[in-house]
């Protein structure tokens, strides 16, 4: 019908995408990773062989959105729980996607261990520097200075401690193969983050070890930033803390 | 065809029955007096094609037998009482999203790190549920050897059947104890009852998702009334227990596991001095044989409850017998184990009333 009228499909839905709205904040990051995840494993043809662990956090009920074979975790076991499924069906590709409380706080210990085992795994890093879905208290990851419900006045490193470089910290561990830190703050960064997740998911499909895509994300609603406002802090600030680029590569890709 | 008879200590008996059973996951954590099972199971898991891991925590690993669990795997992990402890935040998600698992736990003392020796003090936390929401475990608590290995078997049935995690409930000692034991037949992983709900990629039907969370409150208020409909299906039809010489006798003796077999020997003792008691050995310990141990306590009149804990199992007789008969408590804090002869002065002071050795329970 659309070739017809001389119209030609550039863009639609994705099949690894349900159509279900989604519950993220308006401007969150969430919404554009779960299309790079799922644009990924359309283009690479993986849906079917997909078996995903959502994180505790603001993405817990993403098998609501992901159309692929999803189970729960309890809070930073991810890694543990995708470790057990990929052992038990190695012909799977299996998809870890978690936040920085999960990832970087409560398991960090499965993170690192699963890591350094070099588990064939493909893993999504979201950064917000915030506990979103608790309401915005401090996470490993937020910025010396930033506002937290539990860092009032800005994160001090004399009271609150020093955010944590986990992707930096699991880059000297020999089982891992790729990792890199991308912002999901403009459309180039998108663009980029986009390659990245492509070359992480690559890196499981070739059974090569351990793989990680870092997303810087914004979280206006916590931040208590517009949309733009939360894109520039991404850029400008984040990244001071959290520099973008590939942190590990031992592909050969 | 069964094995030829083996002399294998408890703790090899598990790791060997678990593979005959079709298990090709297990993780685990090393902790004193059970490392004899992932040691067994790390050459043994190579043999037959499948995972062993040694898990960075029990939590870890836990969760690594949920993962692998949740893609159809028959999945086991083990550990003694404090690494039980940690499991259990694993074992209430299993529980909530329905997944079948197997849980070793060699029972050491305890609060805390305590010490290694054999001890009965988690039976609360294996039937009451350690950890969060209204869940049960089914509990099997075998005597001895050969119903290890059995009851290995029954764990992963059940477990498939019921989609639930279960509890092999054994002590130290069990776990180091040498005695011969035949094995079953073994399963073949292939002919298993194929799992409908197994996260296996999506390929030719729509996805799956195993989850627990269910943020909308009629989802989570029905979701606990199936469950609870599973916990009553398997009170009905799983209870295990095993009564000797209780025909004749005067004092129906109730102890389960290691306390159970030095009781069978302690009730031969009185035997041989004319008299009369009989024992009562709960097999499950969730679901609890309520009501057989009820009769038969109020048929004999005289209850004697002997374990490796201060008062736990106790409370589970309590409920059972009420005033029916009269209880008497011998309790042990685990670590020293009591011969036969220790039991039976329990026995003859329970039989006489005279409080010398334990103590009346008041109804």
């Amino acid at each position: 019908m659309s070739a017809e009228a001389g119209y030609k499909k550039v863009f639609g839905r994705t099949e690894s995408l349900k159509n279900n709205p989604t519950h993220y904040c308006p401007g969150c990051g969430h919404s554009i990773a779960h299309r790079l995840v799922a644009e990924c494993l359309d283009e690479m043809g993986l849906r079917e062989d997909t078996i995903g662990v959502p994180p505790v956090g603001c993405a817990v009920l993403a098998y609501n959105y992901f159309n692929f074979d999803m189970v729960e975790a309890p809070h930073g076991r991810a890694l543990a729980v995708a470790t057990g499924i990929k052992r038990a069906r190695p012909e799977k590709f299996v998809l870890s996607y978690q936040g920085d409380g999960d990832l970087a706080a409560i398991g960090t210990a499965e993170t690192i261990h699963a890591a350094n085992r070099g588990e064939e795994i493909s893993t999504l890093f979201i950064n917000n520097a915030i506990y979103g879905m608790t309401g915005g208290q401090m996470a490993p990851t937020t910025v010396l200075g930033q506002e937290a419900t539990t860092a009032p006045g800005g994160r001090d490193p004399k009271l609150h401690g020093r955010p944590i470089d986990i992707s930096l910290m699991i880059s000297h561990c020999d089982g891992v193969v790729y990792i890199e830190r991308c912002s999901l703050a403009s459309l180039k960064h998108i663009r980029q983050a986009k390659k990245a997740v492509r070359k992480c998911f690559q890196a499981q499909v070739d059974r090569l070890g351990f793989a990680l895509v870092e997303l810087l994300s914004p979280c206006p609603t916590n931040w208590k930033l517009s949309p733009k406002d939360a894109w520039a802090w991404v850029n400008e600030v984040m990244v001071k803390t959290y520099p973008l680029g590939v942190i590990k590569d031992t592909t050969g890709y | 065809m069964p094995s030829e008879k083996m002399l294998m200590r408890g703790s090899h008996v598990v790791g060997e029955a678990a593979v005959r059973a079709g298990c090709r996951f297990y993780a685990g954590y090393p902790i004193t007096p059970q490392n004899e099972l992932p040691e067994y199971l790390s050459a043994r898991m190579l043999e037959v094609g499948g995972t062993f891991i040694q898990g960075e925590s029990e939590i870890a690993s836990i969760n690594m037998v949920l993962g692998a669990a949740s893609a159809g795997m028959r999945a086991m992990t083990s550990s003694s009482s404090p690494g039980i402890a940690l499991k259990q935040e694993g074992i209430s998600y299993m529980a909530g999203q329905e997944l079948p698992g197997v849980i070793v736990n060699m029972m050491r003392g305890g609060p805390g790190l305590g010490n290694i020796a054999p001890s009965g003090a988690d039976y609360f936390q294996a039937t009451r549920g350690g950890g969060n929401g209204d869940y049960r475990t089914p509990v099997l608590a075998p005597a001895g050897c050969q119903e290890l290995a059995d009851i290995t078997f029954v764990a992963f049935d059940l477990a498939d059947k019921y989609r639930t995690p279960v509890m092999i409930l054994g002590d130290g000692l069990m776990g180091q104890v040498m005695e011969p034991v035949v094995f079953p037949d073994p399963l073949k992983v292939e002919s298993l009852p194929k799992k409908e709900w197994a996260l296996t990629g999506c390929k030719g039907r729509e996805p799956r998702a195993l989850f627990s969370m269910l943020l909308n409150v009629n989802a989570l208020y029905e979701h606990n009334l199936h469950l609870q409909e599973k916990y009553d299906e398997i009170t009905a039809e799983e209870q295990r227990w095993e009564t000797i010489m209780t025909d004749d006798a005067g004092l129906l003796v109730v102890a389960y596991g290691t306390p159970a077999r030095i009781a069978e020997s302690a009730i031969e003792e009185l035997r041989a001095e004319g008299i009369a008691a009989g024992l009562f050995r709960p097999i499950t310990l969730w679901p609890y044989p309520t009501i057989p141990l009820r009769n038969l306590a109020a048929k004999i009149g005289k209850v004697a409850v002997f374990e490796f804990s201060m008062g736990q199992m106790l409370e589970d007789v309590v409920l059972a017998v009420g005033d029916r008969a009269e209880i008497y408590f011998y309790g042990l804090p685990g670590g020293i184990v009591p011969t036969p002869s220790d039991i039976a002065l329990f026995l003859r002071s329970a039989l006489k009333g005279d409080g010398k050795v334990g103590r009346r329970i008041e109804t």
